[in-house]
């Protein structure tokens, strides 16, 4: 096999082993760590890191799952636009399964719609350009991470002057929903950040933890020893009573992130109040196309109405995505509820945290 | 979606980049990642380059762990 350069390395056993038993050493009291990210849940996972922690360390799973914090209403208003005659749904594959109140894309698809899935932003432009007598649509989903491509996208339609291109943004920004669990009074002693994010944001995003609530973070990699290098970073900073912004992740990450991405996200969205499932609407937390660009804002241009409905009432996806339960908790996980028939959100994506568990920890 | 991986740049022409993860080619738009050439390696997420690998903190984390690694073969 072709030796895969910044992942290979990182996954080299007797590291991971030296660093475990560093972290059992070094853990002498109970510690719950949050990981916010749903790449990192799955990573967490996928590599059996819980196996090799003592049991006095808990990774709870956070809202760092942007199809899963995707409210019903978003997925219905998607439905929605789908029913009309001349609307293409450009969307990324994740979200054609997640159920609305009453369809998904995958079921409109399947009933004659037009949706079709990409890889990018601008991939949804490029069927604009191609098929001018209809309004293609892009649900724009995803964090600080994703969030950039969309604004070059939008820009880029803009220069070229791409009249029938529209996005429907949920585009979310991570630290409000941070706050937001730790105001809650979820019982957490620290962070592993988002190192994605914070490849765009810079980790200084992530200062007001520290400063406001005395809780570390540690912005962290994908890779088995970058996650427990993070971990034993973040003991140490228990250990020692000297909450911290650190960076694992020095690869790709620094205290000021990428400017360019800033600046695109900047040009182009506003900060808006934004619904996170589990959470309800947080203030500021989301980003919506502002005055320049409000012509591609789906919302704006071809306004949709959709009665909202209630999700199923036994799911606990939204108490998952604030840390307060395990999907094992729910009656429906690996029931009702599985990746073939999922119920909630967090089933569907490959980042939510029951899809994860489903994977990896249905025997134990 | 949400996954971001390390890709190898191939080529660059305007704002396009075809890049390779271990073989598998894919393209990738540079409008955020200017100062990158042919050789390095960037972050992909969803269709753009999203940061360039610094190939110095890569080896200088992994010189941090095997550090460790060195110390605790001592005891």
């Amino acid at each position: 096999m072709m030796l895969m350069k910044y992942i290979d390395e990182y996954r080299d056993r007797d590291l991971i082993m030296k660093l475990a038993g560093r972290i059992t050493a070094s853990a002498r009291h109970d510690y719950i760590f949050m990981e916010v990210c749903g790449g990192h849940t799955a990573a967490i996972h996928r590599f059996g890191i819980p196996a090799l922690l003592p049991e006095n360390i808990r990774l709870i799973s956070g809202p760092g799952c942007p199809v899963c914090v995707t409210g019903t209403d978003f997925i219905d208003k998607t439905v929605a636009y789908s029913e009309m005659d001349d609307v293409i749904i450009a969307t990324f594959g994740d979200l054609i399964r997640v159920p609305g109140s009453s369809s998904s894309l995958e079921k409109q698809k399947a009933s004659g719609a037009d949706i079709r899935i990409v890889f990018s932003a601008l991939d949804a432009l490029g069927i604009a350009r191609t098929e001018k007598e209809k309004k293609v649509i892009f649900p724009g989903i995803g964090f600080e991470t994703t969030a950039p491509g969309t604004a070059v996208t939008i820009r880029q339609a803009l220069h070229e002057r791409i009249e029938n291109f529209f996005v429907l943004s949920a585009h979310k920004v991570m630290p409000p929903a941070m706050e937001a669990i730790v105001k809650e009074g979820t019982s957490i002693n620290g962070f592993i950040c988002p190192g994605h994010v914070a490849a765009v944001t810079g980790s200084s995003i992530f200062r007001f933890l520290p400063e406001k609530y005395g809780l570390g973070c540690v912005v962290t990699g994908f890779e088995p020893t970058d996650l427990l290098q993070a971990i034993l970073m973040l003991i140490e900073q228990v250990n020692g009573k000297d909450p911290k912004v650190e960076i694992q992740y020095r690869r790709a990450v620094t205290a000021g992130g990428n400017p360019l991405a800033q600046k695109n996200i900047r040009e182009v969205f506003v900060p808006s109040d934004a619904y996170w499932r589990g959470f309800g609407t947080i203030p500021a937390s989301g980003l919506t196309p502002g005055r320049n660009y409000d012509r591609f804002d789906a919302e704006i241009s071809m306004p949709v109405k959709v009665q909202y409905h209630e999700e199923n009432e036994i799911c606990i996806c939204s108490e998952i995505l604030r840390g307060l339960k395990n999907p094992c908790d729910c009656p429906l996980f690996a029931d009702i509820c599985s990746p073939e028939n999922p119920v909630g959100a967090c089933m569907v994506s490959g980042e939510g945290a029951c899809s994860t568990w489903y994977r990896y920890k249905r025997e134990r | 979606m949400c996954l971001s991986i390390p890709v190898r740049i191939i080529s660059i022409e305007g704002n396009m980049a075809e890049v390779s993860a271990g073989g598998t080619i894919f393209r990738a738009g540079m409008q955020m990642v200017e100062d990158a050439r042919p050789g390095d390696y960037v972050l992909l997420h969803a269709g753009f380059a999203i940061q360039k690998i610094s190939a110095e903190e890569a080896e200088e984390t992994l010189r941090l762990l095997r550090e460790i690694n060195d110390a605790d073969e001592v005891h």
